[in-house]
């Protein structure tokens, strides 16, 4: 029986505190070695519960917590090492290696003066080796393709060895071949033990490899539980205001709008 | 591990080992051009002096030691404090066109400079005070109207900040110049804006030495991290940074030897912009390696750019001209050399 890494109980958040909440007396819990989907569309509060989860955001009320205790009890480095981010898209102005840029995951694991020792710099190349580019090390961070960048993301907070991993749109930039290439990633960390929080705004990519979806809307969940369930015709069209159907093809399940 | 890892492991020793040989490389080269700059100058006559020389001639003894030695001090620290700040200033502001004093500390130190000209008259040492105390009422404006622009993020409010009161000064320093006699002050004023390094003593270098020092051991001290600081704040937060303070500490830490060293030698300008991207052409944008070499480099350049103001025509060139002079030659053959890269 699997059980929760992280609850949120009763949860609410909102940026502006004279405005309406973003996050509404939110409930959930995200189970250990599953992947978790939080659909939903544009201003439901995604990246919001994500940055929640991250410990970024504080909740304006109600409980959060991380293997039984309290989120707001961790340090900053504590929750570096149990907690990593794979951000939607990050600018990068500087010439760092790839190599380098994934070293930067291990800064969790460095106190303030440290710098980076061999070890560091052996995890960093195993987590290139994890999200298959290693070859790529040596690369300028501004001379790979997109796809590759977002698979360096990756790779630095693999670097991280976190129990939980946040990763806020992971397929949003990526071509076919390089989505089917991070769905298997994820799939592969699954089989290695890592709970996935992700945001995702295709239900098709959250039905291929999601365990548990998590359907919000303005702030408040509509539906959380196994994914076939949450994610069906009625509740997309629904949430989404537009007619979706979804068709099972060849054995798999495939989101016919439009 | 596999093949590819280990073809990596060999390439990374190497590439580590090839920048620290260029470091090391680097470090001499600053010691070798430290002594001759001692021997250079224009007495007896121009060229190098000789060992018998100092050992015999008690004015050329009292020479090099009381006059060429703190001068070259404080070359070699005006050189590693600009370049140092630029490497952190860049990196935190994720621009590599922010130079070190635009946070209003160059404007207010020239705004300071002035007023003393005008109101106070002359001494050497109270121009260094007053360029020292408006730096810093520069960077300190600069961050309390930072707090208080409700646009943008942390790193935008500060950059917006420090163009008004730079403006600020300027403006005020264009009233200065203004009411200045022309024939007494005004060349002053003109002088201390073009930087120089003439008017060094001990004491004077001594009062530099405490903030300066201060300020680029922490800052090498937290060369790796400002990689990290360099990330989005909540990037950087995921990674167990406090990305506020620590960003904060970063940019006092840059500012307090840019300050000292701009109330001494009045604006030196270019140093700061160019040498942390020579110092990237030549190590990449890792700041562990950037920041030492970046401060290395402006040591050299800082301490040629003084020999050469000091040496070539008897009176003084002023340094300020020949930093923007030889930096933009260097700065161009450096961007369009096709080898550049290939020390990387």
């Amino acid at each position: 029986m699997t059980t929760p890494l992280m609850t949120f109980q009763e949860v609410v958040f909102g940026y502006n505190r004279r405005g309406r909440p973003v996050i509404d007396g939110l409930d959930l819990a995200l189970l250990q070695g599953s992947i978790t989907a939080i659909l939903g569309p544009n201003g439901a509060g995604k990246t919001t519960l994500l940055y929640l989860t991250l410990g970024w955001l504080r909740p304006w009320s109600g409980k959060i917590t991380l293997a039984g205790q309290p989120l707001a009890g961790f340090s900053r480095r504590a929750l570096g090492q149990e907690i990593a981010l794979i951000p939607q898209n990050e600018t990068h102005r500087f010439e760092h290696t790839v190599l380098e840029y994934v070293l930067l995951g291990r800064a969790p694991y460095l106190p303030p003066l440290g710098m980076p020792t061999r070890t560091d710099e052996t995890i960093a190349l195993q987590a290139l080796e994890r999200v298959g580019i290693p070859y790529l090390y040596n690369q300028s961070i501004l001379e790979i393709s997109g796809g590759e960048r977002q698979l360096v993301l990756a790779a630095r907070a693999l670097a991280q060895e976190p129990q939980l991993l946040l990763s806020d749109e992971p397929t949003s930039h990526l071509d076919l071949s390089n989505k089917f290439r991070l769905v298997n990633i994820l799939k592969g960390l699954r089989e290695q033990g890592a709970t996935i929080l992700m945001t995702t705004h295709e239900p098709d990519i959250a039905l291929a490899v999601s365990d548990y979806a998590i359907l919000m809307a303005k702030g408040r969940v509509l539906a959380a539980g196994p994914t076939q369930q949450v994610i069906t015709g009625e509740t997309l069209s629904q949430v989404y205001q537009v007619p979706v159907r979804i068709v099972p093809v060849e054995g798999k399940s495939q989101v016919l709008w439009m | 591990m596999s093949a590819a890892t280990s073809e990596a492991w060999q390439q990374i020793y190497a590439r580590n080992g090839h920048r620290r040989w260029i470091l090391l490389g680097l470090a001499a080269g600053l010691v070798t051009l430290f002594v001759l700059s001692l021997l250079v100058g224009r007495y007896p006559a121009p060229g190098f002096i000789s060992w018998q020389r100092i050992s015999q001639d008690e004015l050329a003894r009292l020479l090099v030691l009381n006059l060429r030695l703190p001068r070259l001090l404080t070359a070699l620290l005006l050189g590693s404090s600009l370049s140092a700040a630029g490497t952190v200033f860049q990196m935190l502001f994720g621009n590599p066109l922010v130079e070190p004093g635009f946070l209003g500390v160059s404007q207010g130190a020239a705004f300071g400079a002035a007023l003393c000209i005008v109101f106070l008259g002359g001494s050497a040492v109270l121009i260094q005070g007053m360029a020292a105390l408006f730096a810093c009422a520069g960077l300190g404006l600069s961050y309390l109207l930072a707090r208080r622009i409700r646009y943008g993020g942390w790193v935008l409010r500060l950059v917006l900040a420090g163009i008004a009161v730079s403006a600020l000064f300027s403006a005020g320093l264009g009233v200065l110049k203004y009411m200045a006699d022309p024939l007494r002050q005004l060349p002053e004023i003109t002088f201390w804006l073009l930087g120089g390094l003439s008017a060094l003593t001990w004491p004077r270098f001594l009062s530099i030495l405490p903030a300066t020092a201060v300020g680029l051991l922490v800052l090498l001290l937290f060369r790796w991290r400002l990689n990290v600081l360099a990330l989005s704040e909540e990037t950087a937060f995921s990674m167990g940074a406090a990305p506020t303070p620590e960003r904060l500490v970063m940019l006092i830490a840059a500012v307090l030897p840019t300050a000292a060293v701009i109330s001494v030698a009045g604006m030196v300008g270019w140093v700061g912009l160019i040498m942390p991207h020579i110092a990237r052409r030549l190590f990449g944008s890792d700041t562990r390696y950037t920041l030492p070499a970046a401060m290395l480099l402006g040591g050299l350049f800082a301490i040629l750019c003084d020999d050469l103001s000091r040496t070539v025509l008897a009176g003084e060139i002023p340094l300020g001209i020949l930093t923007s002079l030889l930096g933009a030659v260097v700065f161009v053959g450096l961007m369009t050399s096709p080898r550049a890269k290939a020390t990387r």
